[in-house]
């Protein structure tokens, strides 16, 4: 069966009507002065779901996340939680932690009284606290460290030290303000994992901002796509990548090719779009844009195929002359320029070692595109 | 011959160091002096710093110095942290310009018009003065010192630190004396310092606050001079310069070492 799911097979409250949201932002707006952080938003998020908020930098998402742990109140809008209205209450009282993005260690404080300083705050006996501290740094693996002071750690061991401190206290919900934003890239994908892990392993809900969309797409059960302190689409990975909503998301989510043009006949999901300069494409995934409408055609890279010669067959072929390749190893990413212009990005993945059909700068190419390969945008 | 050691290189050294430290040298020298003129020497003796801790006079002074230093710097720094803090953290109340402005004003504001109108004050309200107008007035003198380097520390403080505490369930109160209190607390030491050091040397505004019965080290010494240098003011001067080099060399070690121990456990952490 084919479709645009979740990678959890089991895990899709969001399609689930009777399912009980956890988190709802409702109509929330956030002012700074002049400047609109946030414009009424509203967003829904689940129980144990890890939920990423993408964004450039600027577009409100760390406020959205600020706004949630209490530093921040709405202008005007409700955030609830688990049906509690938050309005009102401080941050010390909300069932909510937060992983800083400068990860916020106590530089006065050993490892181990950083974990353990939610702990004291609650009250929590003494043995209680030791067991628990011992606890998550088994779990971080920094049982050694245990005595030391925050400085005299790498940058991956403060990551892990901060987010052990944020989950010790066992909060409804952990958030994660730029969780890796500070990690070399190779120990980055390591602890994405890792964080998925742990996650599944402690059943919480985890909020994650980032401006990663490889890091979102990694992680994520669902991404909101975040703009200007508005939503611009709430979806599966999986969903945002093959069935963007917009011509925004389309390009802020992975490279995309655009076709703009018109419909120059469409029924029933299929469509033929006049591209202008003699190009028409044909899709199969127009959904309900009417004739005449303008629209934008878009398709991923790697689902164009780039040959010497016209595939025999090939519904979508246009020509064009190839301009720039880049080999990247696991890849090759070719530009070709169509004959009116435009350039068209093409990545075949290098499954041999050597290429059949060698291409070089300035042959004259073919891209072509099954019918079903790229969506119809009309916003 | 070390290019860097040239003839003029050693000239300059010599006699920058002689200009800094001759007079100071001298001082320490004639200190020990047997003879009672102070700039012809008699032979070795340590008779003087003998005479000196029975100088009633100049005990006094020393006593009443220390207790106002101790005293004024204390509250100054309290008061100068919180101006600190109220000025970095609540940047949007209104009139925080003309706040600041005269907060840091006593820093440029010559000694003479800083004690004249502390005495005019403390005329007008009907303050005798004594040991309570001097302490008063060093602490006016001080806590802008203390604001600016405490000032300068909150101003790279990282709000995450408290953002964190609270997060993590501590209330605004706790937060400070627990995260940002400890963690600002070298700039509050060196403030404090600061303040002593000034409020120790001050003469200026000493003698337009202080009244009979509370007269300070520097206003002993120099009414004692003003009469004729006598031996026993060099030693004083020379205890004096003895505690301060002292202080200054503990606190330079204490830097160095805290230093090379942050460069070793940086090592370490980079290793493990």
């Amino acid at each position: 069966m084919k479709s645009l799911g979740s990678i959890r097979r089991d895990f899709a409250p969001w399609n689930d009507p009777n399912a009980k949201p956890y988190i709802q932002f409702d109509k929330v707006t956030k002012k700074f002065g002049d400047f609109t952080a946030v414009n009424n938003l509203s967003l829904t998020i689940f129980e144990r779901e890890f939920f990423a908020l993408l964004g450039a930098s600027g577009c409100g998402k760390s406020t959205l996340l600020r706004m949630l742990a209490g530093f921040e109140e709405p202008t005007a809008g409700r955030i609830l939680l688990d049906g509690q209205d938050l309005r009102g209450i401080p941050p010390y009282r909300r069932p909510v932690n937060m992983m800083f993005q400068s990860y916020a260690l106590f530089p006065h404080m050993t490892v181990e009284n950083n974990i353990a300083f939610g702990l004291k705050q609650d009250g929590m006996p003494k043995p209680e606290i030791a067991a628990r501290v011992g606890e998550m740094l088994k779990l971080v693996k920094l049982e050694q460290f245990a005595k030391r002071k925050p400085h005299q750690l790498s940058g991956g061991q403060r990551q892990r030290v901060a987010l052990a401190r944020s989950v010790a206290k066992r909060p409804k919900v952990l958030l994660l303000d730029e969780p890796l934003g500070a990690l070399d890239k190779k120990l980055r994908e390591e602890t994405q994992f890792e964080l998925m892990d742990l996650q599944q392993s402690l059943g919480l809900t985890f909020v994650v901002v980032t401006h990663d969309q490889e890091e979102a797409m990694t992680m994520a059960d669902r991404i909101a796509i975040i703009d200007k302190g508005e939503v611009m689409q709430v979806a599966t990975p999986a969903e945002v990548y093959e069935a963007p909503g917009s011509r925004f998301v389309a390009g802020f989510v992975g490279n995309v090719n655009m076709f703009e043009g018109k419909i120059a006949h469409g029924e029933a999901g299929s469509a033929s779009i006049d591209a202008g300069n003699g190009i028409t494409i044909r899709t199969e995934n127009a959904g309900d844009a009417a004739t005449g409408a303008a629209v934008a055609f878009a398709i991923r890279p790697e689902k164009i195929k780039i040959s010497s010669t016209r595939p025999a067959g090939a519904v979508n072929a246009i020509e064009g002359e190839v301009y720039d390749i880049a080999y990247l190893g696991d890849m090759t990413v070719y530009h070709v320029r169509l004959d009116d212009g435009h350039v068209v990005r093409a990545s075949t993945m290098n499954a041999a070692r050597l290429a059949e059909d060698p291409l070089s700068w300035n042959d004259r190419a073919w891209v072509s595109f099954r019918p079903d390969a790229g969506v119809v945008l009309t916003r | 011959m070390n290019p860097t050691w040239s003839r003029f290189n050693i000239t300059s050294i010599v006699l920058g160091f002689a200009f800094l430290y001759l007079p100071i040298v001298l001082l320490v020298v004639f200190s020990f002096n047997e003879s009672k003129l102070v700039t012809v020497w008699g032979g070795f003796s340590t008779k003087w710093y003998v005479s000196l801790f029975h100088n009633q006079g100049l005990m006094d002074a020393t006593w009443v110095t220390a207790r106002v230093a101790v005293i004024s710097a204390t509250v100054a720094t309290v008061l100068g942290t919180l101006a600190a803090l109220t000025l970095t953290r609540y940047t949007r109340f209104k009139g925080r310009m003309l706040f600041s402005g005269m907060v840091f004003a006593p820093l440029v504001m010559p000694e003479v018009i800083t004690g004249l109108s502390l005495l005019l004050l403390f005329v007008a309200v009907g303050l005798d003065r004594g040991f309570l107008t001097v302490t008063l007035a060093h602490i006016t003198l001080t806590m802008c010192f203390v604001a600016v380097v405490v000032q300068s520390r909150l101003i790279t403080f990282d709000r995450s630190l408290e953002e964190a505490a609270m997060d993590l369930g501590a209330p605004p109160v706790k937060t400070f004396f627990q995260i940002t209190l400890p963690v600002i607390m070298p700039a509050i030491v060196s403030g404090w310092m600061l303040a002593f050091t000034l409020s120790l040397d001050d003469l200026v505004i000493a003698s337009f606050t202080s009244g009979p019965g509370a007269t300070t080290l520097p206003m002993k010494i120099y009414s004692q001079v003003r009469l004729g240098v006598t031996p026993e003011i060099n030693a004083a001067c020379t205890i004096l310069i003895a505690v301060v080099t002292v202080g200054v060399i503990i606190a330079s070690l204490a830097n160095k070492r805290r230093e090379v121990q942050r460069q070793r456990d940086e090592q370490a952490a980079q290793r493990g």
